[in-house]
């Protein structure tokens, strides 16, 4: 216990540290908030489907999460190159413990800024319609950021160096972000990319977020929570596999 | 617990890289011991398999066959028994930039399980014995290259290590700092009587510290013995030369591989 909670308060540590960074992240849900909030914003209303930022806050907030919970979970690489990651592994403790410590860290941190990002959607003009379902808000933001974390550090543990880190951004976290319905509704889309969205797996963390601020879902909550528990369930164990591998 | 007085004890040890039918022995049947109390010095030129045996006897790597024993335990078995008994200074440097110093420590404290009460006492203790005290509060960042070889030392030995291994500890630090490392090591051994394993590309360091001293060379253990015998046998006047005798003035161009590349370019970074 005491392992893991020491590895979840260095994440967090970091975290709170490396404001610059803290700072720089928010500058994309921004950009989406401004230029998509108010450029498509119209075009949405016209189009009869409301409040473009209602239906946009949730998919910045699940967008920001990605984003950061990737990140932390890719710094498995980081660790192993400024030889930190030696230090764990040379201790008695198992690497599992060291994997969950890491990831809670991890997932703790993009939660953290999710609820940042939140705060930034209000004032952009997201309104949620009611508040009572933002304990599940927060649920489905934590599990988010604990499956892409879990994935962050499962892809990390295969890569020996930073080149890898470009192909992930380009390969993973962009197509998962742009196929996810956070910017887009899934309903009446074409069959095929309908089908692209369904395997997504933010697709299911953006409509339970959806449901919890504005209670509209594609999905269904229920549905959304158990497949995001089942997957997070998958890559956190393949991810202390591919952990337990690693060789320095 | 051990019916001699060995800390260290490896016997045929052989580790292989690469497919079969290619494989390459980086560690290729060697054979030592080392006392209770004793500064082993294990000497080589780049690639002559220091790192991966040090590697095979911390843990990070399973042998391909032969027997370890660390401190009475096996580290293919017993683990955490092996991992509880060394302390170790990697050859690049393993401590968190963002952390300060004192909590570089209690993190380790608490890997290493050290309870709460003894932890704080015997961070203040290490602190100030390699003289970090003062500046315990300050993240690693701002610390020198010889500040954090000290903060890795006391690092090392928060646990109460029975053995201390120190890959290259010296590197890259200017001659007053590597003359104060090696005096709080020296210490250690004679106090606390903790066995010293150290690599290093300085042979007067090792001329001037270690009792005892293995040359290895193409994964082999080519001489062992004190600094006076092996000069006596090569019938040289310093060990440098005797160094050179035994292992040839050939360059050793070591094979670059992933890591050493980030290794490379983090060097390059922090100039």
């Amino acid at each position: 216990m005491d392992t893991i909670y020491i590895l979840w308060l260095r994440e967090l540590k970091r975290y709170y540290r490396s404001r610059s960074r803290m700072i720089g992240s928010l500058g994309q849900p921004i950009l989406f908030l401004v230029a998509l909030g108010f450029g498509l914003g119209p075009v949405f209303k016209r189009a009869g489907q409301g409040n473009y930022f209602e239906f946009l806050g949730p998919g910045v907030i699940g967008m920001s999460i990605l984003f950061t919970a990737v990140f932390t979970g890719v710094q498995v690489i980081w660790d192993r190159q400024f030889g930190f990651l030696k230090e764990t592994l040379v201790a008695p403790v198992t690497r599992f413990q060291i994997m969950l410590g890491k990831t809670l860290g991890g997932a703790t941190v993009a939660t953290l800024q999710g609820i940042i990002v939140f705060f930034l959607t209000l004032i952009a003009g997201f309104r949620p319609v009611s508040l009572v379902h933002l304990p599940l808000a927060l649920v489905f933001m934590f599990l988010i950021a604990l499956f892409f974390t879990s994935l962050g550090v499962a892809i990390a543990s295969t890569l020996q160096d930073m080149q890898g880190f470009q192909l992930i951004m380009n390969f993973v976290v962009q197509p998962v972000f742009f196929l996810s319905g956070a910017l887009f509704p899934l309903n009446g889309l074409p069959k095929a990319l309908a089908i692209v969205a369904s395997l997504d797996p933010l697709s299911y963390g953006i409509d339970g977020l959806r449901y919890s601020f504005v209670t509209v879902s594609h999905y269904g909550a229920l549905t959304s929570m158990l497949v995001l528990l089942v997957l997070t369930f998958i890559v956190l164990s393949i991810g202390s596999f591919l952990f337990s591998k690693i060789e320095i | 617990m051990m019916e001699n007085n060995e800390i260290i004890s490896v016997k045929n040890l052989i580790k292989k890289f690469g497919a079969t039918g290619h494989e390459f022995a980086a560690v290729d049947d060697i054979s030592f011991s080392i006392q209770r109390g004793e500064i082993f010095a294990f000497l080589g030129p780049n690639g002559a398999g220091k790192s991966t045996t040090i590697k095979m006897l911390t843990t990070l790597l399973l042998p391909t066959s032969g027997k370890i024993l660390i401190n009475g335990f096996n580290p293919t078995v017993d683990q955490d028994r092996v991992r509880e008994s060394f302390g170790i200074v990697f050859q690049d440097q393993s401590l968190d930039d963002e952390l300060t110093a004192y909590e570089n420590m209690e993190f380790h404290g608490v890997l290493y399980h050290i309870e709460n009460s003894l932890r704080k006492n015997r961070i203040e203790e290490l602190l100030t014995f390699v003289e970090l005290w003062e500046r315990k509060n300050d993240l690693v960042k701002t610390f020198s290259g010889g500040m954090r070889r000290r903060l890795e030392i006391a690092r090392g030995l928060l646990h109460h290590p029975k053995i201390f291994f120190l890959d290259e500890p010296t590197l890259g630090l200017d001659p007053q700092t590597r003359n104060h490392i090696w005096s709080y090591i020296q210490d250690l051994n004679e106090k606390e009587q903790i066995t010293i394993f150290f690599t290093t590309h300085y042979m007067e360091e090792a001329d001037r510290v270690a009792d005892r001293i293995a040359v290895i060379d193409h994964g082999k253990i080519i001489r062992q013995g004190t600094s006076e015998t092996l000069k006596q046998e090569t019938k040289t006047t310093s060990l440098e030369d005797a160094f050179l005798q035994l292992t040839g003035h050939e360059i050793r161009d070591e094979e670059g591989g992933a890591m050493e590349r980030m290794r490379m370019r983090r060097r390059m970074w922090h100039r």
